[in-house]
């Protein structure tokens, strides 16, 4: 057990911070949220940014443990979120590196790392959430094409999507987990309709996909055809290892906060308040040193994380609700039910967090199973 | 940077599960259950195996580990549910005699706490150390112990303090010897007091938990300070109980998982129904949140982390042991099974050292000083 860090990595560390605090001053303002090519334009450039500077593929190619420093230092600073590249850059991405041709690598890779294309992810379905082998999408043969027809949904980003990593059935009549492919959709193809879906927050975030006899060439399927649930395994697992690093640092800086804010409008001398703030203290410093258990494993794992990130984000997700709701205690009345906080905000999004990356029931089924040995069974 | 065990440490832990299997199986557990007496040639074993020496230097016949590695062995107590004052034993090896190699028993008492001083083990104890003040959650200065002294005789009943009563007997605490702070009473530094076991006036308590006798201390003598580091022996006592929680939360899992995958009903083993194997996925993250946690303070040493590890764990070993029961159903309330056994423990050890409700409010606290991030 070691919680130092190699010299190396210090280095690392230390030529990061200084890079971000001489860049993070020039970005231009933050869009509005409801500006869609203008979040595109931010998060494009600030991933130019990255790569410009020697960081566009740290979370491929750099070890475990930098992208865990990568993960802290951005969000310390404050530095913009993945925002429209997390799909590329944390799905679709590590898929392709690992799965797809060296001709597919070339073509799709560069452009995610430097910036230049979005993409967005089709594997939900109306009928196929947490049962995702359930879904229905077919993809039908004809000569160099799949002609593509069904309904995708909870799609992120699919307004200013370049490319889907897509889920289609490729033979019906086999197990059904066994006749699903991959496949890179361009969201520019005809016979594709995109539907914002407005949140429980307000705006639209993300969106339904209808897709009418789109036709995608066989060369843009990665992996064999008919295995696209194991190539998708491999994503989902780097959904569930990575994505919530710098979540854990903001989530601690904003009890912290939160705290203060409590001092200042005296709901502090609340013991059973201050009492929920102090065990929250305790938690997210606790999943924080898992984040660095997790780290070792992944290591030794060949850089894909295991199970243990479906601990991980269980309890995460927990958590994070809990600090909101305490957030709303803290607020009082008139804070907590006022819409244009962005406390009020981040309480709703929350709400997303035990749903979205597979279900607390669906982890809990992973840990029992996977980890634990227990039975399968409903 | 690495929170898992080294092979090393592995290794440690994996031989220290041998020894106790070997040494404390099922049978002498239940037989300790019916007899709680401590076993002496069980301790001076342990003794021999370097558990109470672990981290004296080799130089004085220790084995030269650190604290990450006592709370690895710990781990494995507290899985076993060994008995005795193992926490005692693992603070008190390179301050009282014959300690380190099991041939002395000691007992380590928190008094800091209003009329609430609890001693475990009173009948199988030695010596007794009582600390006063100090507490992690205290506002905290860095304190260096001084020259050890030998323990002075036994004083007069004149001298003898009332808990709860520490700023009246101030004088008691003999600043001539230069011992105690002067000022006022405990506070960050705190103070220790060596007994002989026939002086503090003892309230008979009968233990909820078999395994761990306990008597109430109402009064003892603080004629006899020690110089300890206090804040110190607290953190580490914290932290060592955490990781006794710990192992005990991690056995509970395997207890109801085994049940889960063996006994049936409505044809099927219990554990394919989602009502069972939820609880055990619970069960499981508490475990491994706690085990961050506690692993990540051991190399930290500092008192807020231990503090977040000892509420962390507390709540694992009471939880899991409850879900274990639960899952065990009508076998699990029974004296036969080892369910209650490591609840009545967890919650003999959720009062030791760190209370939830004050160490919550030391870890609030630290969130107005600290905007650093974790």
């Amino acid at each position: 057990m070691d919680l130092t860090y190699a010299p190396e990595e210090e280095e690392f560390r230390a030529r990061l911070r200084e890079w971000l605090a001489k860049t993070l001053p020039d970005l231009p303002a933050r869009p509005d949220p409801l500006d869609w090519p203008g979040r595109r334009a931010y998060d494009l450039g600030w991933q130019r940014r990255l790569y410009d500077a020697g960081y566009g593929a740290v979370h491929w190619d750099a070890s475990p443990t930098r992208r865990l420093i990568f993960l802290e230092e951005t969000e310390r600073a404050g530095a913009p979120y993945v925002g429209a590249n997390f799909v590329g850059l944390l799905h679709a991405g590590p898929t392709i590196a690992a799965e797809g041709t060296d001709e597919q690598r070339a073509r799709w890779l560069p452009p995610v790392v430097r910036g230049d294309e979005v993409w967005c992810q089709g594997f939900s379905e109306p009928e196929a959430g947490s049962d995702l082998a359930a879904l229905r999408t077919r993809a039908v043969r004809d000569g160099d094409d799949y002609v593509v027809t069904g309904q995708k949904v909870w799609t992120s980003h699919a307004e200013i999507a370049d490319w889907c990593e897509l889920l289609v059935r490729t033979d019906p009549e086999a197990h059904r987990h066994r006749g699903i492919s991959w496949l890179a959709m361009p969201m520019d193809a005809p016979g594709i309709t995109v539907r914002p879906l407005r949140t429980l927050v307000g705006p639209a975030e993300f969106a339904e996909v209808f897709l009418d006899e789109v036709r995608v060439p066989v060369a843009n399927r990665v992996g064999a055809e008919h295995d696209g649930w194991r190539v998708t395994m491999v994503t989902l697992s780097f959904e569930r290892g990575t994505a919530f690093v710098g979540e854990v640092v903001a989530c601690r800086r904003t009890l912290g906060g939160l705290a203060r804010a409590a001092r200042a409008n005296g709901r502090w001398d609340d013991p059973v308040l201050r009492r929920r703030l102090g065990r929250l203290n305790a938690e997210f410093t606790a999943l924080w040193r898992l984040i660095q258990r997790n780290v070792g494993a992944a290591r030794d794992a060949g850089g894909v994380p295991d199970a243990g990130g479906s601990v991980f984000k269980l309890r995460y997700s927990q958590v994070r609700q809990e600090l909101y709701d305490a957030a709303a205690e803290v607020l009082g009345p008139c804070g907590a039910l006022d819409a244009d906080q962005q406390w009020t905000a981040d309480r709703l999004s929350s709400l997303s967090y035990t749903i979205a990356a597979g279900t607390s029931q669906i982890q809990r089924d992973i840990i029992a199973e996977r980890i634990l040995g227990l039975p399968k069974g409903r | 940077m690495d929170l898992r065990p080294t092979a090393d440490q592995q290794a440690l832990q994996a031989g220290t599960r041998e020894l106790l299997t070997r040494r404390f199986g099922r049978d002498r557990l239940r037989e300790a259950v019916e007899a709680p007496a401590l076993d002496r040639a069980l301790w001076r074993e342990l003794g021999a195996a370097g558990f109470f020496a672990l981290r004296l230097p080799e130089a004085d016949g220790g084995v030269g580990l650190g604290l990450p590695d006592a709370v690895l062995v710990f781990e494995e107590a507290g899985r076993a549910l060994l008995p005795g004052p193992l926490v005692a034993g693992q603070l008190l090896a390179g301050v009282v005699p014959g300690v380190a190699t099991g041939e002395r028993v000691a007992g380590l008492c928190d008094a800091g706490r209003g009329g609430e001083c609890l001693w475990e083990h009173p009948g199988d104890c030695d010596e007794l150390i009582l600390l006063e003040g100090g507490d992690p959650g205290d506002p905290c200065t860095p304190c260096t112990p001084r020259a050890p002294r030998a323990p002075r005789a036994p004083c007069d009943p004149g001298e003898r303090g009332d808990l709860g009563g520490a700023d009246g007997s101030e004088a008691a605490g003999s600043e001539a010897d230069g011992l105690v702070e002067s000022g006022p009473a405990s506070g960050a530094r705190g103070r220790a007091f060596w007994n002989a076991p026939d002086w503090p006036v003892l309230e008979p308590v009968r233990s909820i938990d078999p395994l761990t006798p306990l008597a109430r201390v109402t009064s003892y003598p603080r004629s006899a300070p020690r110089s300890l580091d206090v804040p110190r022996l607290r953190r580490e006592a914290a932290l060592l109980t955490a990781a006794l929680q710990l192992g005990s939360a991690a056995r509970t899992v395997e207890m109801a998982v085994q049940h889960a995958r063996s006994r049936e009903q409505f044809g099927v083993r219990i554990g394919s129904f989602q009502a069972v194997k939820h609880l055990c996925a619970e069960m499981l993250i508490r475990v491994e949140i706690a085990r961050s946690a506690v692993y990540a303070a051991s190399l930290t040493e500092r008192s807020l982390p231990v503090v977040g590890a000892k509420v962390l764990a507390d709540e694992a070993a009471v939880r899991n042991a409850r879900d274990c029961l639960q899952v065990h159903g009508g076998t699990g309330f029974t004296w036969e099974a080892d369910v209650h056994l490591h609840l009545k423990r967890a919650w003999c050890r959720v009062e030791q050292w760190q209370s939830g409700g004050k160490a919550e409010e030391a870890l609030a606290e630290a969130l107005l000083a600290d905007d650093v991030g974790v």
